[in-house]
């Protein structure tokens, strides 16, 4: 079931369209039926224009996290304009749903 | 936007005391959750604990096996609602959880709602950034600024229009920007060599119309500056306005669209214009 090692971020991108909706569906589909705990957040852009304090949770423990969203410079510099420093030392890996497959994601997400 | 206040955290909660949802009607559910604005977690007996919770309202939703329990944080700092969905459709679960959100008197910026504010702004990759100034040379709606260490930031991205990239346009180190737009780098690609250059002849674009737009302006509130002090007319500042807004839009750094919908009077004002320049020509002559 969960692996308490790896902690799982799902942005939904929902104020744009900027990510294919196929991509996003199919993962968002393979992570409910994984039997995995994940955290989802409807919009990455839209906490960190907030300075939203989740972001900071999303991020702390020893937890490696995987964050499927975007453009990884782009989610590396939206955690930081939001205040929260973006490790650089691999703990962090962002997934990117506009340009890689669902498959490609979802593997890297829960298939280890 | 600006405030730390956060929105609403949903929990959907499969642990002890409660029944497995459907995988199926699970997706639908946080599907609809996102899609209305909502933050979700789906949380097992495997979950790991969190330490500090930094949602300032929780709903936890779960198919109790007994009444929905009532969960109070001790600290005081998070206000919690519990629902059972058991038996539930997602229309009637949607309606319990802002049912919720109204007791809690949380906020919620919702998708594609009227009102609803599109997180549309400049994200600066500091480690392209070299501190020129340009951006905040050239933004003549103050989303630019500077920290105590003369560090440029984005200070007030409310005020950035929506849809506009025309300050990553003249970075020339492709170093802003919009990860809501559509193609790359601008929208947070890889930079290439190529994007270099191109945007180093973009900025050339922008000398054309005499060092950056706050230089162009000025160079025209120059020229008109006796008539300016003696008329103060605030149409002929309009029209002076409107002339610069045709020039931009020629140079096609700025939307056509965007453009459209600026409102010129809440543009500022000449004397704004060249009191900015001097603040920004300070700031750059502090860098060296």
């Amino acid at each position: 079931m969960s692996d308490s090692s790896n902690r799982i971020l799902y942005c939904r991108c929902a104020f744009s369209q900027v990510v294919p909706a196929k991509t996003k569906e199919e993962v968002l589909e393979r992570l409910c039926s994984s039997g995995r705990d994940f955290e989802c957040v409807s919009d990455l852009c839209e906490m960190s224009a907030r300075r939203d304090d989740r972001l900071g949770e999303l991020l702390e423990g020893d937890e490696n996290v995987k964050i499927a969203a975007c453009h990884p410079r782009a989610v590396k510099w939206l955690f930081h304009q939001a205040g929260i420093p973006f490790p650089d030392g691999g703990s962090v890996e962002v997934l990117n749903m506009r340009e890689d497959t669902a498959e490609t994601i979802v593997k890297a997400l829960i298939d280890e | 936007m600006k405030d730390s206040k956060s929105p609403i955290q949903v929990i959907l909660y499969e642990g002890t005391g409660t029944a497995l949802t459907d995988p199926s009607d699970r997706l639908a559910l946080m599907a609809n959750l996102l899609d209305q604005g909502y933050s979700v977690r789906r949380v097992s007996e495997n979950a790991s604990p969190r330490e500090n919770e930094a949602a300032s309202a929780i709903i936890v939703l779960g198919k109790f096996s007994e009444a929905a329990p009532e969960i109070v944080d001790n600290s005081g700092t998070t206000r919690i609602e519990t629902r059972d969905t058991t038996g539930l459709s997602h229309e009637s679960i949607l309606e319990q959880v802002e049912e919720a959100r109204e007791s809690l008197d949380a906020e919620q910026n919702q998708p594609g709602a009227n009102g609803a504010w599109k997180p549309w702004f400049p994200v600066i990759d500091y480690d392209r950034c070299t501190n020129c100034m340009q951006c905040l040379s050239f933004c003549l709606f103050d989303v630019y600024g500077v920290d105590d260490e003369k560090q440029i930031q984005v200070q007030n991205n409310d005020n950035c229009k929506t849809n506009c990239p025309a300050c990553s346009r003249v970075c020339p180190e492709v170093a802003i920007m919009f990860p809501k737009y559509t193609s790359g780098p601008i929208n947070g690609e890889p930079v290439r060599q190529q994007d270099v250059e191109r945007e180093s002849m973009k900025v050339d674009i922008t000398s054309l119309l005499g060092g950056d737009i706050y230089s162009s302006l000025k160079t025209r509130s120059e020229k008109a500056k006796s008539r300016f002090s003696k008329e103060r007319s605030p149409d002929k500042a309009l029209d002076e306005r409107k002339r610069c807004m045709i020039k931009l839009q020629q140079s096609g750094i700025i939307p056509p669209e965007v453009l459209a919908e600026l409102d010129l009077e809440s543009l500022p004002s000449a004397e704004a214009i060249q009191q900015k320049a001097k603040e920004v020509a300070a700031l750059q002559n502090q860098q060296g």
